[in-house]
């Protein structure tokens, strides 16, 4: 049996995306030379919400913020049913900065292939990484997030699962650990 | 449903109508992808295809060979006239000698029916039909379904009429199959000697007359007169076929409403369509010859996934 627990309710959540917001404030100031790119297909709900909260803070009418998928990037399309979503980068990354946004850092396997996919938008100045939740214990490869929501411990047979209001009805990250 | 029922692609007749979707749907982001200022993907990096073609071939062998290497897959390319099939050699010695090489997926066009199943029954391969004799012509069904898809929204209750050598045409064998599974009418369209007599078992509506048929459909396919193929004389002169078959600009323009003008090419402009028809804004000749490598990455795509 899977037992669940609350890493994060919809209200640090929140606290959680507002921090992350600010922080990035701090490093791309106006955001005139910075874009948001959110991985397919979880990643880019926390991309959109930080797009909407940075907009609110900054009082700024627009962030460029896209959809990345990486399916056809990916070294372990054989040994898995992968589904392809929607790429949407309606912009040139060319000389950017880019904040790549994904909700779970785990191996790093899908932001290796995520910086492939990238590579056919053009050559950004600067790429860094955005999770909300590092699972620093099950790296497979070295790959490191500069902003983190929240790093939690945890070993392979557990799951982290964060759903969004969006598609899920309610904002709430939750870790399943076998008993 | 994210993976394909079958383990080849011999024909459309052996797809459910989930495999047709999930093709459809894969050769969507495809689209994208080729689209990209980058058009190259590196899903295949470790796949080394080989294209058969025992038959004369350019947008199909083209196509296949773009998508090959958009997906970042190695390819090698035969041709049965410069090879040695001419000094006598069987199709499953050559094939057998090519996966020798280490090839993974076989991609042939041939001219006997029924040749890639035969192929996929005696060597250990992924096979894509590439068009065999007169029987099916897979990816060009499925392109043209996505092409209709693509201007009309849906291919559900869309009515397509196929017009000409039905008799002699992969295409339209495989297009019935693929669009009936699909959920859209379909009717054949041509002279009768050139209509084969059991059609109607398909469950395809018959017409002889050509502005009786394009007044019902939404899409008519314009199918080549495929001269090579004739052993014997179907119609009196290709001026009388052009007469009561071709489709010319005056017949498009009498039409009530604007239907969509396909093709498999190659066209012979002036027998089936005239210039003016194959060039008009209603024509999505090209559309199609565009969609046919997104369509054959989705394929080729999802069947190394089961390799």
């Amino acid at each position: 049996m899977m037992k669940p627990r609350i890493i994060l309710d919809s209200e640090h959540l929140e606290i959680t995306v507002t921090r992350l917001c600010y922080q990035l404030i701090e490093v791309h100031n106006d955001f005139s030379k910075s874009v948001i790119i959110g991985l397919q297909p979880r990643g880019i709900f926390l991309a959109h919400r930080i797009q909407k909260r940075l907009i609110q803070i900054l009082k700024k009418k627009d962030i460029q913020c896209g959809s990345l998928d990486i399916t056809f990037y990916r070294d372990d399309f054989r040994t898995k049913e992968l589904v392809p979503n929607a790429t949407e980068i309606d912009f040139i990354i060319e000389d950017k900065n880019v904040i790549l946004v994904d909700d779970v850092l785990f191996t790093g396997r899908t932001i290796r292939a995520g910086l492939d996919a990238m590579q056919a938008f053009g050559r950004p100045n600067d790429v860094e990484l955005l999770v909300l939740i590092d699972r620093r214990l099950s790296r497979h490869l070295p790959i490191q997030a500069k902003y983190i929501g929240k790093t939690i411990d945890s070993i392979v047979s557990e799951k982290v699962k964060v759903e969004w209001k969006e598609i899920d009805g309610a904002d709430k990250v939750t870790l399943l650990s076998n008993e | 449903m994210n993976k394909l029922s079958t383990k080849h692609l011999l024909g459309i007749k052996d797809l459910t109508a989930a495999d047709i979707q999930l093709i459809l749907n894969t050769a969507e982001n495809f689209k994208e992808v080729i689209n990209r200022p980058i058009k190259r993907v590196p899903s295949l990096r470790d796949i080394t295809i080989a294209n058969l073609f025992f038959e004369n071939s350019t947008r199909t062998k083209l196509s296949f060979e773009l998508a090959e290497k958009r997906l970042s897959a190695d390819v090698i390319n035969f041709a049965s006239s410069s090879s040695s099939v001419s000094k006598g050699e069987t199709l499953i010695d050559t094939v057998n000698n090519i996966l020798a090489m280490k090839v993974d997926m076989i991609v042939m066009r041939h001219p006997n029916p029924g040749a890639a199943l035969f192929l996929s029954k005696h060597v250990e391969s992924k096979i894509i039909n590439a068009g065999d004799g007169a029987h099916e012509h897979p990816t060009q069904a499925l392109l043209d379904a996505f092409s209709i898809k693509e201007k009309l929204g849906e291919v559900k209750g869309k009515k397509i009429v196929i017009v000409g050598d039905v008799l002699h045409s992969r295409v339209a064998l495989s297009n019935i199959f693929c669009l009936q599974k699909l959920g859209a009418e379909v009717m054949v369209c041509g002279p009768t000697t050139l209509i084969p007599k059991y059609i109607g078992s398909l469950g395809v509506k018959v017409e002889h007359n050509l502005r009786k048929a394009l007044t019902w459909c939404d899409v008519a396919n314009m199918l080549r007169i495929q001269m090579e193929r004739q052993d014997i004389k179907y119609f009196p002169s290709l001026r009388e076929y052009i007469m009561l078959f071709g489709l010319n600009k005056k017949l498009l323009d009498s039409l009530s409403k604007k239907i969509l003008i396909m093709h498999p090419g190659p066209i012979n402009r002036g027998v089936e369509i005239t210039s003016d028809v194959a060039d008009s804004d209603q024509s999505i000749i090209l559309d199609q010859v565009e969609n046919g490598v997104a369509v054959r990455m989705a394929v080729l795509f999802l069947l190394a996934g089961r390799l």
